[in-house]
């Protein structure tokens, strides 16, 4: 018995080194196929908006057709202002539902909350933008920054909600222990001791939401409606850097095209550069709570 | 001072977690400034016990406690009592050691402040005399800035005993305070009780027979939920009264 056992092991040795090797191939193909989709994205989009990526580009407005030059000035400012009204939405909300559904909620109804927050993930960023029309545009009877800043402030509330909630659910429960034993009432370990304790993966949370509604368009198409000039309050049509790259691209015009390419390259830049303030800081934080 | 702060009378305690029979007719009395250690197997209830007297099981669902547990006289488990100041009368030290993610000083200031001490005097006196007390001043008085986190673990367990006292309790509760110290970090902290013994009622649960030898004054032995003996430490480990007691002591099971 013991050398049929030993002769069918001996007999397979080859087999199993070759597909051993055969898995580690094919497992690195999909990782590289990854970076292979984003580079090449990532280089179409620099050599064709390259060329219009200058100074003016993001100190200057639109220039009518056939001028050329111009930039996307009131765009760029368009795009930040939005996502820091979405920020003002989306943030209390999704973090408050977050910790409540970790710290307060029964587990029933935390089931339930959470699955909302999975199908509210699921729903078509178009369908929060008539959402947000109806709610927000048709009463105040004007497209406006706000009404685009609250759809997209809705959108990440479910995003921020599931990683709170995650991420806060993680913090040792000996450290509320601890500080319940100290004679500190439940809410003030809450804001001061949990929170804290989960603050980098709330953040990378909040990051990543804020990264994925930078880009979307289809919220905004019925509420911020887009503005060619600077608009002088929130309550008007807002520039933002989606609509106007979906609207140059559609033009016929390929002094518009060059300018949408290089709107996109913009706004790539600019999830970038927030995701890796958003790194850095969490690295400091956490280099600082290890004593490094 | 008022000399009874610090007593303990537990009286005919059933503790039930949900239809388990967690502690059973426990009844048994702290004196102040008195160390009681409790000992017995994994599973017969001394946690339990221990968190009794702060309610730290009000944290888990579906207990339930009969009887009678007085602290200086007054039952913690009257419909009318405040468990927020219950438990700054009765600290606690955990098995694991647990600093809060902020700084050295901050960790022991945050008690004070939750109370509405802001006077940085004041906190920064505490601060230093609550680390002194905790035998950690000399290794930390120049980096208080700094996360109690990079400290090491037998380090971060005087902080949390330092915090513990900061908010002058009457009692201190420690749940296998040395279980994850070496035993450097664990005779530090035991001659450390011994200097606290002089303000506080410490109630100590430990695995380490050796430990509740050295340290106590009164030694209990729990075992199925039951107290079988509780009894003068050093009669307890020279001359029990109780044959499985002595079998457990001498290490015929457990």
């Amino acid at each position: 018995m013991k050398n049929i056992i030993h002769a069918s092991f001996e007999r397979t040795r080859s087999r199993r080194a070759i597909w051993d090797k055969v898995m580690v191939y094919v497992l690195s193909l999909c990782a590289i196929g990854i970076l292979f989709i984003l580079f090449n994205v990532l280089t179409h989009l620099f050599i064709q908006g390259m060329a219009s990526l200058n100074f003016d580009f993001f100190t200057h407005l639109p220039k009518p057709v056939g001028e050329k030059g111009g930039g996307m000035a009131n765009a760029i400012a368009g795009t930040l202002t939005l996502l820091g009204l979405a920020i003002c939405v989306g943030v209390p909300i999704g973090l408050g539902s977050g910790v409540y559904l970790s710290e307060y909620a029964d587990l029933k109804f935390a089931h339930v909350v959470r699955f909302m927050a999975d199908v509210m993930n699921g729903i078509p960023s178009i369908v929060y933008g008539i959402f947000a029309y109806i709610v927000c545009v048709l009463p105040m009877k004007s497209f406006s920054a706000l009404s685009g800043g609250f759809a997209l402030g809705i959108m990440m509330i479910p995003m921020i909600t599931r990683t709170s909630e995650q991420f806060v659910r993680m913090v040792p429960p000996q450290l509320r222990e601890a500080a319940l034993a100290l004679g500190v009432p439940k809410w003030r370990v809450t804001l001061d001791i949990v929170i804290p304790a989960a603050l980098a993966g709330i953040t990378t949370g909040v990051m990543v939401s804020l990264a994925r509604v930078a880009g979307e368009t289809a919220p905004l198409l019925f509420t911020a409606f887009g503005n060619h000039y600077w608009q002088r309050s929130l309550t008007e049509p807002i520039a933002a850097l989606p609509l106007q790259v979906f609207s140059y691209a559609i033009s016929p015009f390929d002094d518009w095209h060059r300018q949408a390419w290089a709107g996109a390259i913009v706004l790539i830049l600019m999830v970038l550069m927030i995701n890796g303030w958003a790194q850095f800081y969490v690295m400091r934080h956490n280099r600082w709570s290890s004593g490094k | 001072m008022d000399i009874t702060r610090g007593s303990i009378q537990v009286k005919d305690l059933n503790f039930y977690y949900g239809a388990q029979h967690m502690l059973k007719n426990v009844s048994m009395t702290v004196e102040p400034n008195e160390i009681v250690a409790m000992i017995g197997p994994s599973g017969c209830g001394k946690s339990t016990l221990i968190r009794v007297f702060n309610r730290m099981n009000d944290l888990i669902p579906q207990t339930r406690v009969e009887g009678e547990v007085l602290v200086d006289g007054n039952n913690i488990y009257d419909k009318n009592v405040d468990v927020v100041s219950l438990r700054r009368k009765v600290g606690m030290v955990f098995q694991k050691s647990t600093p809060f993610p902020k700084s050295i000083f901050e960790n022991i200031a945050y008690g004070l402040k939750i109370v509405g001490i802001k006077d940085f005097h004041i906190l920064s006196e505490t601060v230093e005399k609550s680390l002194r007390r905790a035998a950690l001043w000399d290794e930390v008085k120049d980096h208080l800035g700094k996360s109690a986190m990079s400290l090491s673990g037998g380090q971060q367990q005087r902080l949390c005993i330092a915090r513990a006292i900061a908010v002058d309790p009457d009692i201190i509760l420690m749940d296998e305070p040395c279980s994850a110290l070496d035993p450097i970090a664990t005779a530090r902290i035991e001659e450390l009780m011994g200097t606290l013994k002089e303000e506080y009622t410490i109630v100590i649960v430990t695995h380490n027979m050796q430990q509740a030898a050295r340290v106590s004054d009164k030694t209990a032995f729990l075992m199925h939920g039951k107290i079988i003996e509780f009894s003068k430490t050093t009669d307890f480990f020279t001359n029990p009264s109780n044959k499985i007691t002595e079998d457990y002591i001498t290490g015929r099971f457990g």
